[in-house]
């Protein structure tokens, strides 16, 4: 059987493997419905549960996931590599400075 | 259109339970309290751990859980002396219309006379209560809580997005759902704000999440922060981790916040979604959604879980295929088939719902048939909250 990995939402850039895949090993990415939308393979080891890029990413561009922003790239993200701290920045760790509100009552 | 089958309350709500419940206002009556629920079945005791004091952050709770459907009958066994009197409590359960009774054991004269008069209570309570039949009701009826306790790297790619199909179909089928946990939702407030139906809501997430994040760091702790376990398993961000959280409770716009604390307590005032500020750990989180109306609970949990509610079912959903071949004594719900594409998450999700209308109509959890009933009230401190304004 081919190794899968999930997008979980239809606007998703990324999509998440279901176990260990090896560089330039095959992957069908599955929709929520279990449908295969794409094939790709992943340009290096990528282990369980972590992430695949599903297009080419520029740098500052979002990185979506359950069709929400989860951070952005931090270097250029090409298709296949597996995305990850080292190259995406999430949006609230790393704005020094920021006010966060307290309680008010 | 769906219907589940359960109990006509006297205030309209629907029980899917026919529980007795025995409320120990203090901890000082729990034992005479337990001893007594033991004695007839389908009574279960509970009580609260924060000594003699009168705070209605805890009557809130306990009273909530006593004018929950799924409770048919209340008997209250207090020692005597406490602060929380059983008159409090009665005061704010009276008006369901549900028979409600408060002992004392100071009064009684000592524990064995306390426990022949409670006994007799209940006794004669479930010979009233067992006649009530079931009927079939629509599911505006039924609110349901998903909490999520034990995870893995499953939990945001299986469970939680199979339990957030079921909670969006129950929606759509006229139902209630509410997920709690608010600090699990730290980095999330843009993206579940900007799913609130007004702007009050809005800004209550802001102010509920921001207040947690408040809280973490008054102990030294960045809720931005990741644990290295996190970001091993794949974990990118915190907003990828809040992300997989919420995603239990489905895509589905949020009505509203429910504030649970000593000021105010919030009940689902119509259908649809809620959050509830709660606090972030798995048997005070089931307390506090039950004691705000929720009849029934899915609860998923990568690495396993065993716990159950005093008065609800908890339905067990694991992500992680060895986790339900492991503990498949606790575990209700195998959604690690979404992982090797043998099931897609929809088909799961579909199952998932189709045992939430089951449990309401009577099947029993895995949890319930272990006879496990855990219950634990939370209490804030207010002195330290307003403390955190300097935080």
């Amino acid at each position: 059987m081919s190794k899968k990995a999930i997008q979980i939402d239809a606007k998703d850039n990324v999509a998440t493997t279901t176990s260990i895949v090896e560089a330039g090993e095959e992957v069908e990415v599955l929709s929520p419905n279990g449908e295969v939308i794409l094939k790709t393979k992943p340009v290096e080891k990528i282990i369980f549960g972590h992430k695949i890029a599903l297009k080419d990413l520029k740098v500052d561009e979002e990185i979506i996931k359950y069709g929400e922003v989860i951070g952005v790239a931090s270097r250029p993200i090409k298709t296949g590599e597996w995305v990850h701290t080292q190259n995406v920045n999430s949006s609230r760790m790393h704005t020094p400075g920021e006010k966060v509100k307290g309680i008010t009552s | 259109m769906t219907e589940f089958y359960g109990y006509m309350r006297p205030d309209g709500k629907i029980g899917i339970r026919n529980h007795l419940l025995v409320i120990a206002p203090i901890d000082c009556s729990y034992e005479p309290a337990k001893k007594i629920a033991e004695q007839v079945e389908g009574a279960v005791a509970i009580t609260q751990t924060y000594g003699c004091g009168n705070d209605s952050m805890l009557v809130h709770n306990l009273a909530g859980t006593a004018l929950n459907p799924n409770v048919a009958g209340v008997l209250i066994v207090g020692l005597g002396c406490e602060t929380l009197t059983g008159e409090i409590l009665m005061d704010k359960i009276k008006p369901s219309g549900k028979p409600v009774y408060n002992i004392t054991i100071q009064e009684e004269g000592g524990t064995l006379k306390t426990h022949e008069k409670g006994v007799r209570i209940l006794q004669e309570m479930k010979q009233e209560t067992a006649q009530l039949k079931r009927e079939p009701f629509p599911l505006s009826k039924l609110t349901l809580a998903v909490e999520c306790g034990g995870s893995d790297a499953t939990s945001g790619l299986a469970a939680n997005p199979a339990v957030g199909v079921a909670a969006d179909k129950l929606i759509e089928e006229g139902g209630t759902v509410m997920f709690g946990e608010t600090q699990e939702m730290c980095g999330t407030q843009h993206v579940l704000a900007r799913r609130a139906v007004i702007k009050e809501t809005a800004d209550a997430i802001y102010e509920i999440i921001e207040t947690q994040e408040a809280r973490q760091r008054a102990m030294g702790v960045d809720s931005r922060w990741m644990s290295k376990g996190n970001i091993d398993g794949g974990l990118t961000t915190i907003e990828e981790k809040s992300l997989g959280a919420v995603r239990k409770g489905g895509t589905k716009p949020i009505q509203g916040v429910l504030y649970n604390n000593w000021e105010r307590f919030d009940t689902p005032t119509k259908p649809g979604l809620y959050l509830m500020d709660g606090p972030g750990w798995d048997v005070p989180s089931v307390t506090h959604m039950v004691a705000a109306g929720a009849q029934i609970v899915c609860f998923t949990s990568g690495r396993g879980s065993t716990t159950g509610h005093a008065i609800a079912p908890v339905i067990k959903i694991t992500g992680n295929p060895r986790t339900f071949e492991n503990m498949g004594d606790n575990m209700d719900i195998n959604a690690g088939t979404i992982l090797d594409g043998s099931e897609s998450l929809n088909s799961v999700g579909k199952r998932v719902y189709n045992m939430i209308i089951n449990t309401a109509n009577g099947r029993q959890t895995k949890a319930e048939a272990l006879g496990y009933k855990e219950y634990i009230v939370f209490k804030r401190s207010r002195e330290a909250e307003h403390l955190l304004g300097h935080c």
